[in-house]
């Protein structure tokens, strides 16, 4: 057996049960994290934050939502808005934070494909982010349904009806994922399931595996330099703290990183305060009706680009364009064929196609949100081509880059 | 060598089991996303056919979905049997004609309102147009509007059933399986 002594203070004993100092060591304060890095490395924890606030604001709501067709979307416009205690704070934060953990993550995303930082080593990281994503995403939708208001209602029902397949026509299967014909209340009940359990406890293990995976590589830097962390840690410990290319997580990169929290939850509560109604859809505010179509059914903006390489084409096209859009970020890391981790700025045409790929997307979710008629459907018809081509460019163009 | 041996055996014994569970699991979870049976049950409207009007929309639920009801006028009947593909539309049941339709518009899923005096149908969403049997006059929808599965049982008529003229117009492709 282990052997125990009488403990000098608190600090001790739980020392000797559960080693909080090398647990320390280890997780916090010989954690490296190179020097040569700017604010948009802070994202990761902003988007640790958001989660928090997602979580906590979502405790409360939880408290009171009501997931039966006849009280849901009372129980969210009257008794959570006007009769809970500051109900309507956790609503506006639970619903700004959805929308705005959606736009970090996008900043992310192109922080990493701009610097490289999905490759040589670092593929899980890009994986396991990815697979986040997905994750947020049908966290997103299993909650938007909740309110089960107009929007709520027949975004669910375009969106379980791509599972049909198009001419494969698989109706069993979307009756199969509703439990019913028609989004209905074995519909709300399984996706309140979803939303505040399954999908949850699959986000929480996929950011311990996102950060398990940052482990051994550590983080990027913004010249993409190969460092060798064992020798710099070794350099900062002995003193050398000016010459060593890396820092400690905490509390030296810690404090530059709750600098941008800070800044980022200014901007967050103000949104929470005084702008809350851009991520509240107006016409989520009527009561569910399946025998009344919304005159334009559009997602939030989050998925606009996705839903846009939909669109233009006809049925069968657009499902398989959609499927497409859906997993092709997964390959990232296997598409682009140079061994270059350098800023794109360096990497020649990948500069063009990293810019393309950005802009591609933005118009992609500004086209999706205008009703698709007229130039708007020829624009958008361009944007997703445009979309799948420069895919299909990515590894040619890498295969033939210069090493940097 | 016995040891393991021995574990390995364990572990195949254990896997084997723990495999027929699993799939077992896997069934019951499937089954218990299914359907109930009471909204199976509740798949089925049985329509009074004899309870409609000439030239009346009235529209009625099945399955969560809007069904339009149009009673045909002697002249509607007149107008159609000129127009073989508009007659193959129609449901006979005894000697009355009715347009039965799913009230979604085939473009993109909204409800087309219908004006009685020009007998047509408009969807305020993109300017689509069908006629009082529910066939496209004006783009953009690819197809006339889709008729649910139905049985004719005496003077009512079952939605939710496969009879054989609804089995007919399928096979025909004057509907699509709604």
């Amino acid at each position: 057996m282990a052997h125990f002594t009488k403990a000098k203070s608190l600090h001790d004993w739980l020392n000797q049960r559960l080693a909080i100092d090398t647990l320390r060591r280890v997780l916090a304060t010989e954690y490296w994290i190179p020097k040569n890095i700017n604010f948009l490395w802070a994202m990761g924890m902003v988007l640790a934050i958001t989660f928090g606030l997602l979580l906590v604001s979502g405790i409360f709501l939880l408290m009171y939502y009501q997931p039966n067709v006849d009280l849901a979307f009372d129980s969210v416009n009257y008794t959570i808005m006007q009769e809970v205690g500051y109900g309507w704070l956790w609503r506006h934060i639970h619903g700004v934070a959805a929308s705005v953990v959606f736009l970090i993550i996008y900043i992310h995303m192109f922080t990493g494909i701009y610097y490289g930082s999905y490759k040589n080593g670092r593929e899980m990281i890009w994986i396991s982010g990815m697979l986040l994503f997905v994750a947020f995403s049908a966290e997103a939708f299993s909650g938007y349904m909740l309110p089960w208001g107009q929007m709520s209602y027949w975004a669910g029902m375009v969106i379980t009806n791509l599972f049909a397949g198009g001419s494969l026509h698989a109706d069993g299967l979307v009756e199969w994922i509703r439990g019913d014909y028609v989004p209905g209340q074995a519909f709300l009940n399984r996706f309140f399931m979803l939303h505040v359990l399954l999908i949850p406890l699959a986000i929480l293990g996929l950011i311990g595996l996102h950060f398990g995976a940052l482990r051994i590589p550590h983080v990027n830097n913004q010249d993409g330099e190969e460092i060798d962390f064992d020798a710099e840690a070794k350099k900062y410990l002995s003193g050398d703290k000016a010459g060593s290319k890396v820092i400690r997580f905490v509390n030296d990169f810690l404090a530059k990183d709750m600098m941008v929290v800070g800044i980022f939850l200014i901007l967050f509560f103000y949104l929470v305060f005084y702008h809350y109604d851009f991520a509240m859809d107006p016409v989520n505010f009527d009561p569910a009706d399946g025998l009344k179509t919304p005159a334009h059914i559009y997602p939030e903006w989050y998925f606009l680009w996705s839903y846009e390489i939909l669109r233009p084409f006809s049925t069968d096209v657009g499902l398989i364009a959609f499927a497409f859009a859906q997993v092709i970020f997964f390959a990232l890391p296997f598409l682009d064929k140079s061994p270059n981790a350098v800023p794109a700025s360096r990497r020649g045409l990948f500069k063009v196609w990293f810019w393309l790929m950005l802009i591609d997307m933005i118009i992609l979710t500004a086209m999706g949100k205008v009703p698709p008629e007229g130039v708007f459907s020829t624009i958008g018809l361009y944007a997703a081509l445009t979309f799948i081509g420069l895919w299909i460019a990515l590894p040619i163009i890498t295969k033939f880059e210069k090493k940097a | 060598m016995k040891n393991s041996s021995r574990r390995g055996f364990m572990g195949k014994a254990f896997g084997a089991v723990a495999g027929v569970g699993a799939v077992a699991s896997l069934y019951a979870m499937k089954r218990t996303w299914d359907p109930l049976p009471s909204v199976k049950a509740a798949g089925f409207t049985t329509l009074d056919m004899s309870a409609y009007k000439e030239n009346e929309l009235v529209t009625e639920k099945w399955r969560g979905k809007p069904i339009f009801v149009l009673k045909q006028t002697a002249d509607m009947i007149e107008k159609a049997k000129n127009n073989p593909k508009d007659m193959d539309r129609l449901i006979k049941v005894g000697n009355d004609y009715f347009m039965v339709c799913l009230g979604l518009c085939t473009h993109l899923g909204c409800i087309p309102g219908y004006d009685a005096d020009e007998k047509s149908f408009l969807c305020a969403c993109h300017g689509g147009m069908y006629d009082f049997t529910g066939d496209v006059t004006k783009a953009p929808p690819p197809r006339g509007l889709d008729i649910p599965p139905f049985k004719i049982d005496g003077n009512k008529l079952v939605l939710g059933e496969e009879g054989p003229e609804y089995k007919k117009m399928l096979e025909t492709g004057v509907t699509l399986k709604a």
